[in-house]
């Protein structure tokens, strides 16, 4: 097995710089078929017309959302248990990128939802959930940024997303109940199940977020890599063997 | 058990040292509340209708402005760490710091929430609903927060970022909370909104301090 090897900065940064490519050219050709696909072959809907096509950028970031925040969650309570610190890596660079799919579902759907609805906003459960979910990304992000340490700010926003996650369901629950109470769901979502042939090109586009996520989280847990290690051997030796000028900065730094 | 009542009675009595800084935190909700009948108008059916969740929002800033002082000046003087090496269970300690600090700044607030409710014309009926929710609920307010304190307690300036951390996680006890007044004013049964409010102290009152004491170990690291 070599994934213990992972815990080890320059292994996972030879490893994930190998891997980032396979995982680009991974998304960049399940992304182009589903989007081919979703605004160009498939038929506009009888109701909602063109504007439905905007589900294939819609619906598979809000699944991200909600699955980067479990994972961030995840690899912070392994980071916090066992001290694993390329867990708080990975956990920290997850935040940006849920952060964003969050974002895209939320400007997505209130595109999508003035021509449907007739209004850019309701609090609608789903939107209300979801827009708590970016503020409790932002909560992480900004605790992250805030110490000066990386590492103990790591393991204080991986203790926050350990809460966060343990708090949303019952948030996600709250808000769709209260959305009930205060009014019946005026504008609901039709709830006619999706024809087969719209919905193969989502569920490519739901597998090929799986590829961007996987491809922008290791790129960017190797330039935070760099950033933290920059005065240890590994990255001078990179930085001497690859064309990057880390080096040239480090030394300019140092005098 | 015993360092637990310890703590306690000294916050207790190192609060009632400092009495005018007691009443702040009710003229600060009363200054909150006074604002939105200046800002949306003096129409009592509007009022009456905002009311619950005025007042709660009210309280939820109250309890985060309040919330400051939960572990401040323990951790200027060095007296957290010591709590740390004492031997003594963290989690106890902070429970009791969370319970001092309630009685100090949620009690009060509690017991001054008819004044509010008289002022936005909320119907009589509602008043002991509100009270027991607010009764129930502020505890997880302050028990919540005192996570988001122990996480923010190293950095000069945590207060912003701390509403940012604690306030979605207070979505469901506002929304409960709110709930049940709601429900008075329209005739329902309230019963089991405040058995949700219960339910989520309960839970907060068993989980938040050992999140609460992880945090303070991280902070202090």
């Amino acid at each position: 097995m070599f994934i213990h090897k992972l815990g080890s900065p320059p292994w996972f940064y030879d490893f994930a710089g190998k891997c980032i490519p396979w995982l680009w050219a991974a998304f960049a050709i399940l992304a182009s078929v589903s989007l081919y696909q979703g605004l160009f072959r498939v038929p506009p809907d009888y109701l909602q017309g063109e504007s439905f096509r905007i589900i294939y950028l819609h619906v598979p970031a809000a699944w991200m959302s909600m699955m980067i925040y479990a994972l961030m969650a995840v690899m912070g309570f392994i980071a916090l248990v066992w001290r694993i610190r390329m867990m708080e890596i990975l956990a920290m660079c997850s935040a940006p990128i849920g952060a964003a799919f969050t974002l895209v579902a939320l400007v997505s759907g209130s595109l999508w939802g003035r021509p449907t609805w007739g209004t850019y906003w309701v609090w609608d459960a789903r939107l209300t959930s979801e827009l708590v979910l970016l503020f409790l990304y932002l909560g992480v992000m900004g605790l992250f940024s805030a110490y000066d340490e990386p590492r103990k700010a790591a393991r204080a926003a991986c203790l926050l997303a350990i809460v966060g996650v343990i708090n949303l369901p019952i948030i996600h629950y709250s808000v769709k109940w209260w959305n009930t109470l205060h009014q019946g769901s005026s504008i609901g979502l039709s709830g006619s199940s999706i024809h087969p042939s719209m919905l193969w090109p989502l569920l490519v586009m739901a597998l090929a977020t799986k590829f961007y996520y996987a491809a922008n989280l290791l790129a960017r847990a190797r330039v935070l890599l760099l950033e933290q290690d920059l005065r240890k051997g590994w990255t001078r030796k990179i930085s001497k063997i690859g064309n990057s000028n880390v080096s040239s900065r480090v030394e300019k730094r140092d005098q | 058990m015993q360092a637990f009542s310890a703590l306690l009675r000294r916050d207790l009595s190192l609060a009632l040292r400092r009495r005018d800084e007691l009443l702040l935190p009710l003229f600060f909700m009363m200054v909150t509340v006074s604002l939105f009948p200046l800002g949306i108008g003096p129409s009592s059916d509007l009022l009456a209708r905002i009311a619950p969740g005025v007042i709660w929002i009210a309280a939820l800033l109250a309890t985060v402005v309040s919330l400051d002082s939960l572990f401040r000046a323990d951790y200027e003087d060095g007296s957290l760490e010591q709590f740390m090496v004492s031997g003594q269970p963290l989690p106890l300690l902070v429970l009791a710091k969370v319970l001092a600090h309630w009685l100090i700044a949620g009690l009060p607030v509690v017991l001054l929430s008819p004044l509010l409710a008289l002022w936005l014309n909320l119907d009589v009926q509602a008043w002991w609903v509100m009270m027991a929710s607010l009764a129930l609920g502020t505890p997880i307010l302050s028990l919540i927060g005192a996570i988001g304190v122990g996480l923010t307690i190293g950095l000069r300036r945590g207060g912003q970022l701390l509403s940012l951390l604690v306030f979605p996680l207070y979505v469901p006890v506002l929304i409960i909370a709110t709930a049940a007044i709601m429900a008075v004013l329209d005739g329902l049964p309230y019963v089991p909104f405040l058995g949700l409010l219960l339910a989520g102290l309960l839970t907060s009152l068993t989980l938040a301090p050992f999140a609460a004491a992880a945090a303070l170990k991280i902070s202090l690291s």
